[in-house]
This record gives structure tokens, C-alpha cells and sequence, in this order.
């Protein structure tokens, strides 16, 4: 039975918003699914707290409206305690650059299987226009009204570095590409991290720009680590050169989840178990 | 009451605890009740420790200011301890302890030449020294050492054969009848009880007095058949958990106040989001980083109010491990049945303390059950039933749409801001709370324990009950000791409280915060005692401190 993915909760981003792309995307993709035979059950979204996570109350599937930067901590808890379930998180990048930082860092480390999707906008929304980790150089918003002082970091350099098994780009402006790498990430076992750019059209419009710079990578060999990196430094989010797009690195590596094998003992068997380390105590 | 105290002494590095659990077992062979505390600088290697084994015929959890011997692994063991004990029976390291004023020394250098055995069976030579001069019997210390040596128990025993059989006996303790227990650190029976409880994963990170809580449950996750996590901080930590628990496994996490500081938004996000998790907090002393292995009372407030915003909370706060044991099942219990955080609060002097446990005496709580979805219809994670409890499903169940949401929402788990709604939704958790103080009715929430009718009571909370139980036996007086502190069981807590004319509350803190909660409930104490130097109250300390409140 196919089911209807779109709830009836009315829509609150602002025309234009970047984030009606990442939905009908993901919408698009859960319908594949289905088709392919797998249910939808066995799927859950989890979002932090910003634009990106209303839709946890668009998509007609199970979520997890978490806390601003928790995605990871949340997914990687539920994948662990019932690995049968397809994980895919959604987050903000003030959220997971910032807040989240540690935790998309260790997530890549441990190689959880799991699929990151960072809605990256480079400002906050929610809270009405402040700069964010990958805000350019000199970012005026409104806690920075003469400009960042600060760089920005790369985010894909990052997680190269943390270790993260599959490592894409995508552009909410080129949605068959961005509903190919998500697609691929899911189906990728193991961390699958995807960075979307996508435009702000209240507080960081940048459509002209990235419409101008962004290209595809092809021929790139994705199972070169050094490659990857070389490809990966070419835009750093602040330096005006041509902007990548398509799958950057990818590995097979054993996951966390696989690496924690299921326990389960039957009641009475834990229970006499119990008793025996009570007597071996006397 | 019959009890001898022994000291074991030495540096930080010198396997002083496991010494100490080995004289513990001794003493538990010989048919008497024990309990042991670890006294440690936080630090691996220098600095002093030293373990105290008090050992009587009936329950103790507490030492006391006298010491009967000294068990000297270096010099500053006597430097420190002897002046307090001019009277206790030494055995010391001759190869350490070069002035000694009285006792018996043997070399253990010497001895494990002689046995060509490996330094670490040292302190073994130290048990065995011990219990010659003690008196036990050898047949006891083998026993001993064949049960509970973890390693080469063989070498070990010859080892402390050669000591044992190159000292006199010169104070002997009798054995007594009795069984012998399970000697159980606190954080062990609430590892035990957890599991009990139904548990599938324990998340932690290490902070002291908790760590030894993570090293068990990770030392025994597969004959327990559970997952021991230690990710990268207690925000992780907890909200790993929150996952966990939201995919259906029953899950705990431990901490001590400072991890706790950490994991508050994740506490508010369970009162919210209805998802049932128990939190484990073992006080040290604070604030801050204050004194990392020593013990403290001085967060019951801050567990009792953790969290923005309002929401049901069950908070227990054992007093021994057979309390830690039974009170840890019911908290995963009841937090499933109630879709709530629930908290065992422990302390440094209960977590690390060891206790003798009567297995076959634990009397069972009642039992208490989540309640599941039937299936029937369209789930609602969060449906409005008259009791507050919305039935449970998990991701990966067939036809059902799990929203789980942090936001204000409605039944469905949909975010709103609609006024009713977000009122109707905050009743609906407030009558869980009110089912939950019901069904707490048919529990022990409140001990009353010494003399019953006495007209004096002393109100105390966690470990601190084991002092005030012996102060209480002496002096004649009744002790008050609340287990439940949320939600506050006000009726039995009355109850126990019936014909009571002096309530002097006994806390290890500087602001008496049992005292305030009981305050907060009507009850007011006339005076209140506190400690709060990291260091549990003594019985013999604490007789004093109570003279001096009901002296006329």
C-alpha cells in the first residue's frame, strides 16, 4: 500500500526557501523505496531544530523532532538498538556545524550507518539572520553587523578528515544530482554524509552565485582519499573558484552498528545469570 | 554490637582497593557483615590510599573512627594512621616501613624472591600477614584466595602462606555464626538492578564516582546480554540514549553531577517528548570539579528541578545496594510504564562503597509494565487518554507513523502552538505524574527504621541512613528515610513522620536539601546536622553531633 507522504500540517517556509527541493527530493525517494518493496516502517527521520526540521512534520513517516545540533546522538542511539531500521537525519548547518559539531564528527570516526543530510544554507533562518560556520569572510548578519572576523571551515575537508566512508555535495537547484547522491547515500552502508547547498531566499540569497560557479564532477576517481581531498580544497566556502558537485569519497568499512552484535538473553536466563554473580561475590 | 575495623594502607598504584576487598572477604568468611570505603586522591600513581574494612554481627554501612588493625603497605601508612590508633595491632611492609614503633613486619621483597613470584602477588604476602595475626584460619584464606584472587590465585596463596606462616598471632578474631553474603559495591548492585529492570543498553561517559558503574556493565555486557556505549560526551551520551529508547530499548545512562550539568536539555527532552530513560547520578563532592573522589549530598535539588520547563519525574535515592538493587529495576520499570526520565541518585560513599548483601532477603517490588499499542486504528504517539499514558510503538512498526517531537505537538506528534493543545497536552503529562504518585502508594517509598515510636527522628536521605541507623540503635531514636524524593510520597512521608516531636535532619551538604523538600511539604525540621568535607559521617562523629542538637 502506497501511502500519501505529505502531511496535511500547513507549510511555513518562505517562497523560494531551498528546502521545498530537499522534501520533494526525499519525498521522491521514499516513494522509490516503497516500490522497490521496502516499507516504510522500517524508516525514520531525524531532525535537529531550525527550517530544515519542520520537516520532520511534513514527511507522513516516522520522526524524531530532536534538539538544536542532536541529530547524530539521536540516530546513532536508534540504529544501535534496532539496526533493521533505515536512519536518515536531517540537519541544519548551524545545527550540525555548530551546536553538533562533535557529534558529526565522532559519527563519522565511528562509521555509524547512517545518512546525513546537512541543509546548508550558510545563515540561520530561524532565529531571523546571524552567521554560521560556513558564512563567508566578512558575513554580515545580525550578531556580526560589521562583518565575520572569522574563516569559514569545509565541511567535506572535515569529514575526510573525521574518517566518514561516503562524502558528497549537492545543490537544491539540481535535484535530479541531489536525489542521485541521497539515493546513494542511503544505499551506502555505513556514514554517508551529503552537504546540500541551498539558497536562504529571506537572509542569504545566493542564487546568482552558486547558478554561476557550481559544476559536476566527472571522472573523478572516488576511491582516491588524496584525490579527494585535493577536490574537496578547491572551494573552501570562502574563496570565489568553481564549486563542485557529485560524490567526493567513498569506502566500504565495517560499521558501528555491525560491530555491536545483538545481546538479547531470555528473561530467565539474565536472571540466573544475575543470581550467579551474586553468589561469585560471596 | 560485636566489630573490628582494619586499615589497609599504601600508594596510590599499590592495588590498595583490591587488598582491601580481599581483607573484606576475610572477614565475610568468618560469618560477619562488612563494609568497606576507599579513600583516594584523584590521581593513578602517589599520593595515599587506603581502604577501611569494618566488619560487626549485624549490617553496617558506615566505618567508624576506631581502627583494631594496620595493614602498613609503606611508611606513610603509619605516619598518617597510627596516631589515631596508638592501640591497633601493625603489620607492615619491612621492605617499605623502616620505623615502627610495635607490631610485626615481614619482607615481601623476600618472599616473592623465595617464590619467584611476579611484585603483584606482593600484597597477597600483606593478606596473608594479616590473617595469621588476626587469627584465621587457613583454611578461610585459601578459600579466600581460591574464590576471589582474579588471577593466578595459586601463586598468590603461596605467596601469603610464606607471610602468613612468619607471623604470630597476637589479636584473634572470632568467627561468628552467620552465612556469608555477596559483597557488592553499590554501583555493581545498580548495574544488577538496571538489568533486572529489563535493560538493553547502558550509556556512559567516565567521571568518577559513576566510572565503576560503566567498567561493570561493559566488563559484563555479553553474559548480561546488554550494549555498553561510551560515546563523546554526556550530551551524546544522553540524547544517544533518548534514541535508543525511542527505537524500543530499555536504556540507562550514568553520570556525576558535572556530566549531569551536561545532559539537561536532554532531560527536559524526555519530559517533553515523553521518552522513558533512567539517568544514574552518583554525587561527588561540588561544586564544579570540586573533590572528584569524595562524596557529597549536595545535588538533590539540582536533579529534583534539572530541566527547562515543567514535566513528571521519578527520583530514588537508595541507601545500600540491596535498596540500589531493587529501587534500580523499579526506575526502569517505571519509566516505561510512565514514559518519564527517572533518576537513581547515588553517592560516591554508596557507588564505591562494599556492602554484604543477603540475595534471598531482597524483597521484589511490585512489578509494573509499559503499556503497548493494540494496533488498532491510526497511532498516535502522543494520544490524550484519561490516565496521561499514550500506548507505545516504535519505528518499525507495521502501520504505525512514530512522531516523536520536542516541540509543543499534538496527539499525533505534530509541532503546535495552538493554546488549547499546548495546555491540554501539559495537563496530560501532569496526570501521568498523578497516576504515578498513585501507583507509588504500593510501594516502600519511606523507611522508618530504628525505634519506631521514639518522639526523636532524624531525617536522612541515600547512604547517609547507614550512620543514623547505628546513631539511631544507640541513642534510641527513630530515622526517617525518604527512598522516593519525586514525586514527594507526602502521605507516607506523614505517616512515618506520626508522633514525631523532634526532627533533625542529617544531610552531607551545607543547605539541608531534604530538610527544604520537607519543608516544601509542610513538614519543617527543627534542626538540621551537615557535613559537607567530602567525607561520610562517622557513627561515633555523628552520636556526638546529635548529643549536642537534643542535649537539654
Amino acid at each position: 500500500m502506497t501511502r500519501n507522504l505529505i502531511t496535511s500540517t500547513q507549510n511555513t517556509w518562505c517562497p523560494g526557501c531551498g528546502n521545498f527541493a530537499l522534501q520533494h527530493t526525499l519525498k521522491d525517494i521514499l516513494a522509490g523505496l516503497e516500490k522497490e518493496g521496502r516499507s516504510l516502517d522500517d524508516v525514520v527521520l531525524v531532525t535537529g531544530i531550525g527550517c530544515h526540521a519542520k520537516i520532520a512534520d511534513y514527511l507522513a513517516i516516522n520522526s524524531v523532532y530532536t534538539l538544536h545540533g542532536r541529530t547524530i546522538p539521536v540516530a546513532t542511539g536508534i540504529k544501535l538498538a534496532n539496526p533493521q531500521l533505515t536512519v536518515i537525519c536531517c540537519a541544519g548547518d548551524g545545527d550540525a556545524y555548530a551546536e553538533g559539531l562533535d557529534h558529526l564528527i565522532f559519527a563519522a570516526k565511528r562509521n555509524i550507518d547512517l545518512t546525513m543530510i546537512v541543509h546548508n544554507n550558510r545563515v540561520y533562518g530561524l532565529t531571523t539572520g546571524q552567521y554560521t560556520p560556513t558564512s563567508p569572510l566578512g558575513f554580515k548578519g545580525k550578531s556580526t553587523p560589521t562583518g565575520t572576523t572569522e574563516y569559514p571551515f569545509n565541511p567535506l575537508e572535515l569529514m575526510l578528515a573525521g574518517g566518514a566512508t561516503y562524502i558528497a555535495r549537492g545543490y537544491t537547484k539540481k535535484m535530479p544530482q541531489l536525489a542521485q547522491l541521497i539515493r546513494q547515500g542511503i544505499t551506502h552502508k555505513g556514514f554517508a554524509f551529503i552537504d546540500v547547498l541551498q539558497i536562504c531566499a529571506s537572509f542569504f540569497n545566493m542564487t546568482d552565485y552558486y547558478q554561476s560557479r557550481v559544476y559536476d564532477l566527472n571522472g573523478h576517481d572516488i576511491a582516491d582519499f588524496e584525490k579527494a581531498c585535493a577536490k574537496a580544497r578547491e572551494w573552501d566556502y570562502n574563496r570565489d573558484t568553481p564549486i563542485a558537485l557529485g560524490v567526493f569519497y567513498e569506502r566500504a568499512l565495517p560499521t558501528f552498528d555491525d560491530r555491536y552484535p545483538a545481546r538479547d538473553l531470555p528473561p530467565d536466563e539474565r536472571s540466573r545469570r544475575i543470581r550467579d554473580l551474586f553468589e561469585a561475590a560471596k | 554490637m560485636k566489630e573490628v575495623s582494619v586499615l589497609v594502607g599504601g600508594r596510590a598504584g599499590d592495588g590498595i582497593n583490591n587488598a582491601g576487598a580481599m581483607v573484606a572477604q576475610l572477614f565475610n568468611h568468618l560469618g560477619y557483615y562488612v563494609y568497606m570505603y576507599t579513600d583516594y586522591p584523584s590521581l593513578i600513581r602517589g599520593g595515599h590510599n587506603f581502604a577501611l574494612i569494618r566488619a560487626a554481627d549485624m549490617p553496617v554501612g558506615a566505618y567508624n573512627d576506631r581502627i583494631d588493625y594496620l595493614v602498613a603497605l609503606n611508611q606513610e601508612t603509619i605516619a598518617l594512621h597510627l596516631q589515631h590508633c596508638p592501640d591497633c595491632t601493625v603489620v607492615a611492609n619491612a621492605d617499605q616501613v623502616k620505623s615502627l614503633p610495635s607490631g610485626q613486619t615481614v619482607s615481601v621483597n623476600a618472599i616473592i624472591k623465595e617464590e619467584s613470584a611476579p611484585p603483584i602477588t606482593g600484597n597477597s604476602a600483606m593478606i596473608g600477614a594479616f590473617a595469621k595475626s588476626a587469627g584465621i584460619s587457613w583454611e578461610i584464606v585459601g578459600e579466600v584466595f581460591r574464590r576471589h584472587m582474579p588471577k593466578a590465585a595459586d601463586e598468590n596463596s603461596r605467596v601469603a602462606r610464606r607471610a602468613y606462616d612468619q607471623v604470630q598471632t597476637t589479636r584473634p578474631v572470632p568467627s561468628i555464626p552467620g552465612p556469608t553474603h555477596s559483597l557488592l559495591p553499590g554501583n555493581e548492585a545498580i548495574g544488577l538492578g538496571l538489568v533486572t529492570g529489563g535493560l538493553s543498553a547502558y550509556i556512559a561517559y567516565p567521571m568518577t564516582p559513576s566510572s565503576t558503574l560503566l567498567h561493570f556493565l561493559a566488563g559484563n555486557a555479553e553474559r548480561l546480554g546488554i550494549k555498553v556505549i561510551h560515546p563523546e560526551n554526556e550530551i551524546a551520551v544522553i540524547l544517544m540514549g533518548l534514541g535508543s529508547a525511542t527505537a524500543g530499548a530499555k536504556t540507562a545512562v550514568g553520570t556525576s553531577g558535572g556530566g549531569f550539568c551536561l545532559m539537561t536539555e536532554g532531560v527536559s527532552f524526555a519530559g517533553m517528548a515523553e521518552i522513558p530513560i533512567v539517568i544514574v547520578v552518583s554525587q561527588r563532592t561540588g561544586p564544579s570539579t570540586g573533590l572528584p573522589t569524595y562524596t557529597g549530598q549536595a545535588d538533590l535539588q539540582f536533579v529534583l528541578h534539572a530541566g527547562q520547563g515543567e514535566f513528571p519525574r521519578f527520583v530514588v535515592a537508595p541507601a545500600d545496594p540491596g535498596e540500589a538493587y531493587l529501587w534500580s529495576a523499579a526506575a526502569i520499570r517505571l519509566s516505561w510504564k510512565y514514559q518519564i526520565p527517572a533518576f537513581v541518585l547515588a553517592d560516591k560513599t554508596l557507588s564505591e562503597g562494599t556492602y554484604s548483601v543477603n540475595y534471598d532477603q531482597l524483597v521484589e517490588l511490585p512489578a509494573s509494565d509499559p503499556v503497548p499499542w493494540d494496533g488498532e486504528g491510526t497511532y498516535q504517539r502522543y494520544r490524550d487518554l484519561p490516565e496521561g499514558i499514550s500506548p507505545l510503538a516504535f519505528p518499525g512498526r507495521k502501520n504505525a507513523i512514530v512522531k516523536v517531537n520536542s516541540y509543543a505537538h499534538d496527539e499525533d506528534g505534530i509541532t503546535t502552538e495552538e493554546a488549547e493543545m499546548v495546555a491540554r497536552m501539559a495537563d496530560k503529562r501532569r496526570r501521568k505524574e498523578e497516576k504515578l504518585s498513585e501507583e507509588l502508594r504500593r510501594y516502600p517509598c519511606v523507611n522508618v527504621r530504628g525505634s519506631a515510636d521514639a518522639a526523636t527522628a532524624l531525617l536522612c536521605w541515600g547512604s547517609v541512613r547507614n550512620a543514623c541507623d547505628e546513631v539511631a540503635a544507640r541513642l534510641g531514636l527513630r530515622v526517617i528515610q525518604p527512598v522516593v524524593l519525586s514525586p514527594f510520597p507526602k502521605e507516607q512521608f506523614s505517616e512515618a513522620c506520626r508522633g514525631v516531636q523532634h526532627l533533625i535532619a542529617v544531610e552531607e551538604n551545607a543547605t539541608g536539601q531534604l530538610a527544604a523538600l520537607a519543608r516544601e511539604h509542610g513538614l519543617g525540621t527543627e534542626a538540621t546536622i551537615l557535613k559537607y568535607d567530602g567525607r561520610p559521617f562517622t557513627p561515633d562523629e555523628l552520636v556526638r553531633r546529635v548529643q549536642e542538637v537534643i542535649a537539654p
